[in-house]
């Protein structure tokens, strides 16, 4: 017991889905001595799956998204939460960080969660006054106002932000345009033909879908604003979302001197270049042991939630490699997206039709190894095989193309041969 | 479909598949039913971290995956298996009855 208490004190930087469940998962590892829980944003910690979709189509003006701790579990757990408070800077030669009003909260072990921030147009007419992003409740908030019934908006970005607030704002019936400059949607990440059919599910809803379109500029023009398009056609709307990506928010790590590449560099334990500082969730770059150690950095609920428990017991001590299958879901009308590995580590694809328009794609590699699965359509459909799919994944498994492809096949089976 | 001191028809044993759920809906319950080992069991239909049916989600090991955020129970009694599940499922009696699964909604 040389060290002084504060040193052995463990300080989460970022109160999302990663440094929330981290902060839990310190207690349930039966660590207790401090706990620090900063986040930037006033309140409680939320989930924000639901920013895109029920906060977007709840009958009234939600107060608040449902909470991942409440008072009485940030009590119980004894996690100090300084809400509303920014880190500024990292001093690792003394282990701590200093805070916005000049305060120091001195670490043993730190984690950063910070999360990334929603990527801006740099285009003419693009102020924050004219299109709305969204990252954090209070823009829900803002842009839940805009989606009233008729109202004539453009998303720009037909990634999944951008389509699940297109398919939450023809909920409200709003009459939606959305422009992708990419030839199809979900470039990054989503196979072709699953992309192709989230496509026709917009369409059948009414969606203009404008794909390969760049924009030129936006103009204002009183309540209205025109969208102009490369080609020169002219969108008029009354509001325009962009969801055009997210860069992970790595200020405080780099101008502490950690390796940054596409985000906070890790190692597969999740600690950056300084053994006391870890990292987790969309701010995390890590190589991933399934895919040849290939550097990624995922934006995914699962993958943080994930990540900061892993990273809080590497913090305690454990040395746990994180090799978790990648998985993610997005919901869109009656629709469920989920994929679980790194599709595009495939070079063939093999199809399974599930029936009821639900369609599974499964990604293999050269010598026949499963590297990723994509499935649409009901949920009741493609849960299940996917959830299989990525057992068989992490499993490492060479499954045989042709069962794969046959729907009386049950993935179950496979796992157990 | 009689209630008799709380117990009520929920399926015919045979129309749930080995190791696997089915949703049953009651008045304005939802329900699932699990079938493991030839054993069957009856929970709340709902995960109870988020609404989202059980009964699309994948049985394994004695274990319900919310088919959403990968919350899991114990199929036998009802309890959550850790984050982001910290609720447990309620859980009912079940009995088979001439080729029916009978569940019991009373209390």
């Amino acid at each position: 017991m040389s060290e002084p208490a504060t040193l052995q004190a463990m300080v989460i930087v970022g109160a999302g889905e990663a440094g929330a469940r981290a902060a839990l998962t310190l207690r349930e590892q039966g660590w207790t001595g401090p706990v620090t829980l900063i986040g930037d944003e006033a309140g409680l910690p939320y989930e924000r799956p639901p920013l895109s979709k029920a906060v977007m189509v709840a009958e009234a003006d939600p107060t608040a998204a449902p909470f991942i701790l409440d008072e009485t579990r940030l009590l119980d757990a004894e996690i100090t939460h300084l809400a509303g408070c920014t880190v500024v800077s990292i001093d690792r030669a003394r282990h701590c960080v200093t805070l916005g009003d000049g305060r120091e909260v001195s670490y043993g072990k730190l984690l950063l969660a910070t999360g990334a921030t929603a990527r801006q147009l740099a285009l003419p007419g693009a102020s924050p006054e004219d299109v709305l992003y969204l990252r954090k409740f209070s823009n829900a908030l803002k842009m839940r106002s805009r989606l009233r019934p008729g109202a004539r908006l453009v998303v720009i970005g037909g990634g999944f932000i951008g389509l699940e607030i297109t398919a939450s704002a023809v909920e409200r019936k709003c009459s939606v345009t959305l422009v992708e400059m990419a030839p199809r949607l979900l470039m990054r990440g989503v196979p072709a033909p699953i992309a192709e059919l989230v496509a026709k599910r917009h369409e059948a809803a009414g969606v203009d879908l404008r794909l390969g379109a760049g924009i030129d500029r936006i103009e204002r023009n009183g309540a209205e604003h025109t969208v102009v398009l490369a080609d020169g056609s002219r969108i008029v709307c009354d509001g325009i979302i962009a969801g055009v990506g997210a860069i992970p928010e790595t200020t405080l790590a780099r101008d502490a001197g950690l390796a940054i590449e596409n985000g906070v560099r890790t190692d597969n334990r999740l600690r950056t270049s300084d053994p006391d500082i870890f990292a987790a969730g969309d701010c995390c770059s890590f190589p991933h042991p399934l895919y040849n150690d290939r550097l990624i950095r995922l934006e995914a609920w699962r993958n943080a939630q994930d990540q900061g428990a892993l990273a809080a017991r590497n913090m305690l001590g454990a040395d746990l490699a994180y090799d978790t299958v990648p998985w993610f879901w997005s919901d869109q009308y009656d629709q469920t997206l989920q994929i679980a590995g790194l599709p595009d580590e495939g070079r063939t694809s093999v199809n399974r039709d599930l029936g009821d328009g639900a369609q599974l794609y499964f990604h293999l590699a050269d010598d026949g190894r499963l590297m990723g699965a994509s499935g649409v359509g009901p949920i009741s459909k493609v849960a299940k095989n996917i959830r299989l799919a990525e057992m068989l994944i992490q499993r490492r498994s060479k499954p045989d193309a042709a069962a794969l492809a046959d729907a009386s096949v049950g993935l179950k089976s496979l796992l157990k041969n | 479909m009689s209630a008799d001191n709380g117990w009520i028809e929920a399926c015919d044993a045979d129309e749930i598949e080995e190791e696997d759920v089915m949703r049953f809906d009651h008045g304005t319950q939802t329900y699932a039913i699990y079938r493991i080992d030839d054993e069957y069991y009856a929970t709340d239909g709902l995960c109870t971290h988020e609404q989202v049916h059980l009964a699309d989600g994948l049985v394994m090991d004695n274990i319900i995956e919310c088919p959403k955020h990968n919350g899991r129970f114990d199929i036998r009694t009802g309890a959550a298996k850790g984050a982001p599940v910290c609720v447990n499922l309620k859980t009912y009696p079940v009995r088979v009855e001439d080729g029916k699964v009978l569940i019991n909604i009373a209390g």
